[in-house]
């Protein structure tokens, strides 16, 4: 079996900031792996060197068993990555179907969009899996006037809608209400069912724990320890976490 | 395993999206042009009140449609650029540079298309550049682009050595009619041009990627690039785009009176960024229509008649540009803030 992802000895670094150290990460076929760690520990430039965002200064990275160099955002949506951002990546003041299909516009043989269908597919998308049902919400409304809960579903959908088999959710609970959680934290699950893989970022441990295969703990740059999540309880996991924010390691 | 989600696909995807019409929809979508529309006819009213003789003559009409696409025609691919977050205040100094390149390629070679294209190849560099240093160097295209016009500016002055010249020799050429001639006599072609050019900037904003990508990098560029957005090579497009058409327009402008100035584009600057604004494009990117620029052009246009034509002193017609770019861009952004 290998990895959907797998980095080895990678490094990244902004200036006199060194982001990642030598980071080891894989991603198993059909694993949610939860990435732990503060605010400035890496696990953003982590995740934006997978998406291709961000290139390596140092190390290999393979997807789906195969090496790839020079990966950008494209390569990696076309690869079968999708990421949801923390900032959502959404474009506010355009409509709902230009959001969906932000940066893979559908086109013909002349190169003009086909407006129709992406609209069409953004209904087809809205009553299916985003739960709309007002009717003042059409494919042509300006996401800018969604709730945050709606806006969390537009960019999920959209991650979703590309036939992703590698889903990527940095921060995905944040400004959510607990229902709204509730139904992301299910959506994850169901990524599980369907067989595709996913990372988890988040900074509310419960919510990790209760969804991730695996942890792993980015600290500093480097990776300071991973875990089954079946063989540790979340009590332990929570000591660990605090003794890495105050040491630097783990046990 | 019964699976709910399967069962609502199966459910409902024969259920069609159609677009459905209603006024109120309709309104809320095209708001800002629905908006710049009622003041072009409220405009024209109040002008044909105040000066009937003028405005209800039909020549007048003429004389629009022969002088405005000048200054029209650059408004549209400057609707592009401030739609992408971007400005471009150089297009006057490339006007003229593309000018310098046509001459100096006549002189040389004596033909008259090859001075034409050596021209447009020369609008193409003046908007590589702009491109080139905001992109790679990160520099705010209002600082870049004030730079560069005074440096193609002084590029102008130094070549032609401040003097002024004829083009009398491009009447020979079909250039000329094809460019400035007039159908049938009456229809002034660079009228046609216009058209052709708003057409052209239409279907690049509104149906293709590239357009599709200059609205989401003028909304949100960080969003744009994460997904995958290639925005240096859009927003440098965007510069390559307005400095064209700069030079053709600075072609145009002069072949109409088949003469050569160095300070050729100077009385463009405020009328073509009056007509992107009052048309209804935001100043923060992201919103904006060709459609409100084209009318946005035509009421700057008859606004100079206008004054004249009321008893004004042509003096005036400056104070009404600058309060009109002041108006414009303060309501769209009142609106802009109550719509959210």
């Amino acid at each position: 079996m290998t990895n959907r992802v797998e980095l080895r000895k990678v490094s990244k670094s902004f200036g006199d900031v060194q982001a990642l150290e030598d980071v080891d990460f894989s991603l198993g076929e059909n694993e949610v792996v939860g990435l732990l760690g503060d605010n400035g520990a890496g696990k953003s430039t982590l995740i934006k060197i997978i998406t291709g965002y961000y290139q390596p200064d140092e190390g290999d990275m393979y997807i789906n068993g195969k090496q790839v160099n020079d990966l950008s955002v494209p390569k990696a949506r076309e690869m079968g990555i999708e990421t949801v951002y923390q900032e959502r990546a959404l474009a506010e003041l355009q409509s709902l179907w230009r959001n969906i299909f932000l940066g893979r516009e559908l086109k013909n043989r002349v190169g003009l969009l086909k407006i129709k269908e992406m609209k069409q597919e953004t209904h087809r998308l809205m009553t299916q899996s985003m739960g709309f049902t007002s009717s003042a919400v059409n494919p042509d409304s300006a996401v800018g006037t969604f709730s945050g809960g709606e806006k969390q579903g537009v960019a999920i959908v959209r991650a979703l809608y590309f036939d992703a088999d590698i889903i990527i959710l940095d921060e995905p609970t944040m400004g959510l209400s607990l229902k709204e959680t509730r139904r992301l934290l299910e959506f994850v699950g169901e990524i599980k069912a369907a067989g595709k893989a996913a990372i988890f970022i988040d900074h509310n441990i419960f919510h990790v724990y209760s969804v991730a295969d695996r942890v792993v703990v980015i600290d500093r740059g480097k990776v300071a320890g991973e875990f089954m999540t079946k063989d540790i309880s979340l009590d332990d996991l929570m000591d660990k976490m605090y003794r890495v924010a105050e040491t630097g390691v783990l046990s | 395993m019964d699976d709910p989600v399967e069962g609502m696909t199966e459910q409902k995807a024969s259920q069609e999206y159609k677009e459905t019409f209603s006024m109120s929809k309709f309104a809320r979508q095209n708001g800002t042009q629905l908006g710049i529309f009622a003041v072009f006819i409220a405009l024209w009213a109040l002008f044909i009140f105040a000066a009937p003789d003028t405005f209800l003559s039909g020549t007048i009409y003429w004389a629009f449609m022969a002088t405005i696409p000048f200054f029209a025609i650059l408004a549209m691919p400057l609707t592009i650029a401030v739609i992408a977050g971007e400005i471009d205040l150089s297009f006057p100094a490339v006007m003229a540079m593309g000018m310098v390149a046509f001459i100096l390629t006549y002189d040389a070679t004596g033909m008259v298309w090859l001075a034409f294209l050596a021209s447009l190849a020369m609008g193409l560099l003046g908007g590589l550049l702009n491109g080139l240093i905001v992109v790679f160097f990160g520099i705010p295209s209002l600082v870049a682009t004030i730079g560069t016009q005074f440096f193609w500016r002084g590029m102008v002055l130094v070549l032609s050595q401040g003097a002024s010249g004829t083009l009398g020799y491009t009447k020979e050429s079909l250039l000329h009619p094809l460019l400035v001639g007039k159908i049938g006599g009456v229809v002034p072609v660079q009228f046609i041009w216009l058209v052709l050019i708003a057409v052209l900037c239409w279907v690049l904003l509104n149906r293709t990627r590239f357009g599709a990508h200059v609205y989401l990098i003028g909304d949100n560029a960080e969003s744009a690039a994460l997904m995958g957005v290639n925005t240096r090579r859009t927003r440098i497009l965007v510069f390559v785009l307005v400095g064209v058409i700069a030079a053709f327009a600075g072609v145009v402008a002069s072949l109409h009176v088949t003469f050569f100035w160095p300070s050729l584009g100077d009385g463009y600057l405020l009328r073509t960024l009056a007509s992107v604004f009052l048309g209804g494009t935001s100043v923060f990117g992201g919103v904006g229509t060709i459609f409100g620029t084209f009318l946005g052009a035509f009421i700057i246009g008859a606004i100079e008649a206008a004054t004249v034509a009321v008893g004004l002193t042509g003096f005036y017609t400056q104070l009404i540009y600058g309060l009109i770019i002041v108006l414009s861009v303060t309501m769209h952004a009142f609106l802009r803030r109550r719509m959210q």
